[in-house]
């Protein structure tokens, strides 16, 4: 009997099937239902009727904008962080520890505690009014300033999101080994140079997976906006959101997850074409 | 051997589910912490038995009910939810025909008991409770009334007045609406606006009237806080402040007149061109047709609809009885402000009756999106009224002939699918 070749496999099985039962189960069911109309016949009348209701371009506007805005920031941010924070020797857990602190927060408790912050009479109103920057509190947070919205719920977002890309990035750079840096500088290559031809190429892998699992996360986002925008900025989880409870649609819900689910699976496509690592290079 | 571990743990799981197996009320009302307390130490207390009082956001309660009615056996006993709530999940309940005899006795209205009957013949929820939406001031707002104004007598043109005296005053938007993601404004459409003006809900939803009634309350609109597309529960912005005149569900002014009684006045919704719109809430009890113990949850309706618990049921939830009550005179001091104009708005000459929709089936929420939309577009983005008008009225008439729902009050009555004109 030999149960080391199957060992493995028996280790693996349970989180198999609780992903099978948890994630692929519904998914599938969700499939189905964005297809069938409600007399159970293969249609494409869910996805139209999303299409056509007058919320779908913003929602898809918004939700696009957010992502090319949030992501990119976030990703130099990160970069720069990282770069940081390999650089020192003594503190290095403490900055890290604080720098994350973001990540255990819920993305509701980030939107609330934004929404102290940038309410009518929140804390950036009366600080503003107390050293007499404005008159009194004023209302950013609606639907007559679209900009000053949006504005808001990308700070809230840049600040809750980059320590993910952090996390993945420190140990991406724990990852290059040293030798290669210090080759760089024999030749006499500047910090820049160094950056640019040795570090990011190398870093390259990490990039890829935190971009793509950062870009996926950018086109969920729902409770900070739920919370600072209301229904004053639709986005493509808060109309599934409404679709499903508001207005008990679940086929057409069902089709907005599964267009949420394209755009992701596009938006991967792209970034495994475009920042591709090629087989050899692979640690 | 591995059976016998899985058999173990089977049982164990077993015997805890028996353990918890007190009557489960389901409830989407009474959420509210301090609510769900009072609902289980002050209301179901007095129950000869051991009730477990669930209360449950919309989504996972109807979640919830959808699975138990796929399983073989359900785990709840009782549900506790909207008029509008329930028929999406008809068919998961069992009817209470034998019920309507105690209604009739206890003195519930007919009219709520055909409610109840969702359109049907059989009777599938009992009136458990009701509330209506009102009007409530900051009595610092009375002072800009326009002029010969009667608070308790409004009209749309003077409140918008009323909305442009304060913002003259004071440099702000002092008018609020529930406009948030979880505020009623679609009841404020429906009950209130559409009935004052166009005397319909359903019928002239395009007519020149209602075209007459978007203008109104865009000009309303200008001179309401914009943080209204963000409030849920006007109660909260009145007690801040930032809003002197709301309109809003009863339970959801409650604070403001129970921490400030002194500070605020409730009156009633004002009147349009056709009358006084106004729309009373109906909350049911309904049993699960899946229901474990059927005769255990009849009794616990029976014991609900007593008058004393329903007055227990006022005071922890701020909703009205549904039955014949005597009021005792130490109500707390929300329900004394409210049911004056709750009073005063339903006995108006000019009243308007304005049901919630009925025989929409799962369509509810989509009908209501109707108005929400139509709401979202001209109001807030300022699109054409006509244009507008006509493509929400043709995926209304659309949607009131898949439901073949007949027209309710105050829409005259139909044959057939209620049509749109």
């Amino acid at each position: 009997m030999n149960n080391s070749k199957w060992l493995p496999y028996y280790l693996i099985a349970p989180s198999a099937l609780f992903m099978a039962l948890f994630f692929l189960y519904p998914f599938l069911q969700i499939f189905a239902e964005a297809f069938l109309n409600s007399n159970g016949e293969v249609s494409l009348g869910n996805f139209s009727q999303v299409i056509n209701d007058f919320n779908f371009m913003p929602a898809l506007k918004n939700t696009l904008l957010l992502t090319a805005v949030v992501v990119p920031v976030q990703l130099v941010m990160a970069i720069g962080m990282a770069l940081m924070v390999s650089k020192m020797n003594k503190g290095r857990d403490n900055i890290l520890y604080i720098w994350t602190i973001p990540l255990g927060i819920s993305d509701l408790a980030a939107g609330i505690i934004w929404l102290a912050i940038l309410e009518q009479f929140g804390f950036l109103n009366s600080f503003l009014h107390a050293v007499s920057l404005i008159d009194g509190p004023a209302a950013w947070l609606n639907y007559q300033h679209p900009i000053a919205l949006f504005f808001a719920v990308a700070v809230a977002e840049i600040w809750r999101g980059t320590a993910i890309l952090l996390v993945i990035l420190v140990s991406g750079l724990g990852l290059i080994p040293k030798e290669y840096e210090e080759a760089g500088k024999i030749f006499g290559a500047n910090y820049w140079q160094r950056l640019w031809k040795i570090t990011l190429p190398l870093l390259r892998p990490s990039i890829q997976s935190a971009l793509i699992l950062r870009t996926l996360l950018a086109l969920e986002v729902f409770a900070v906006v739920m919370m600072l925008g209301g229904t004053d900025m639709p986005v493509l989880m808060s109309e599934t959101f409404n679709w499903q409870f508001s207005y008990r649609d679940t086929g057409a819900a069902s089709a907005y997850a599964v267009l949420i689910m394209a755009v992701s699976v596009l938006i991967t496509g792209f970034y495994v074409k475009v920042l591709n690592v090629p087989k050899e290079a692979r640690g | 051997m591995h059976k016998k571990t899985l058999t173990l743990a089977l049982a164990g799981l077993l015997s805890c589910s028996v353990a918890a197996a007190d009557t489960v009320f389901f409830s989407t009302q009474a959420r509210p912490l301090e609510e769900a307390q009072a609902m289980r130490d002050k209301v179901l207390k007095g129950f000869d038995g051991e009730v477990q009082f669930l209360p449950q956001e919309d989504g996972p309660f109807f979640a919830r009910i959808e699975a138990e009615q796929k399983a073989d056996k359900g785990s709840l006993a009782l549900l506790g939810a909207l008029h509008g709530d329930y028929p999406p999940i008809e068919t998961a309940l069992d009817n209470v025909n034998d019920l309507i005899p105690t209604l009739q006795a206890a003195g519930v209205s007919p009219g709520y008991i055909k409610l109840g009957k969702l359109g049907g013949e059989d009777q599938m929820y009992v009136p458990w409770m009701q509330a209506t939406y009102i009007m409530a001031a900051n009595k610092k707002a009375l002072e800009h009334l326009p002029e010969g104004a009667d608070v308790q007598a409004l009209t749309y043109d003077q409140l918008l007045q009323w909305g442009q005296n304060m913002q003259q005053a004071t440099g702000e938007a002092k008018l609020g609406f529930p406009a948030g993601p979880k505020g009623l404004i679609h009841r404020f459409l429906q009950g209130y606006l559409y009935p004052s003006f166009t005397n319909s809900v359903v019928t002239e939803f395009r007519s020149d009237a209602a075209k007459q009634m978007w203008a109104t309350f865009r000009d309303i609109w200008q001179v309401s806080n914009p943080r209204s597309t963000a409030y849920n529960f006007m109660q909260e912005p009145l007690l801040t402040g930032e809003v002197w005149v709301a309109f809003d569900h009863t339970a959801r002014l409650k604070d403001a007149f129970d921490k400030q009684p002194d500070d605020f006045i409730a009156f009633p919704a004002p009147a349009g061109p056709a009358g006084r719109g106004y729309m009373p809430v109906v909350a049911g009890l309904a049993i699960p047709a899946k229901a474990v113990d059927r005769a255990e949850s009849a009794r616990l309706i029976k014991y609900l609809m007593e008058p004393q618990t329903q007055i227990a049921t006022l005071r922890a939830t701020s909703f009205f009885p549904t039955v014949k009550v005597d009021f005792p005179d130490d109500l707390p001091k929300s329900v004394q402000i409210s049911g004056t104009a709750v009073a005063a708005q339903a006995n108006s000459p000019d009243a308007i009756l304005s049901l919630l929709p009925i025989g929409l089936g799962d369509k509810s929420g989509l009908f209501s999106k109707i108005y929400q939309d139509s709401f979202q577009q001209i109001v807030l983005r300022n699109a054409d009224i006509d244009s507008i008008l006509d493509r929400q009225a043709s995926q209304l008439e659309r949607l009131m002939q898949e439901a073949g729902a007949p027209c309710w009050s105050p829409d005259l009555p139909s044959t057939g699918a209620c049509p749109v004109k």
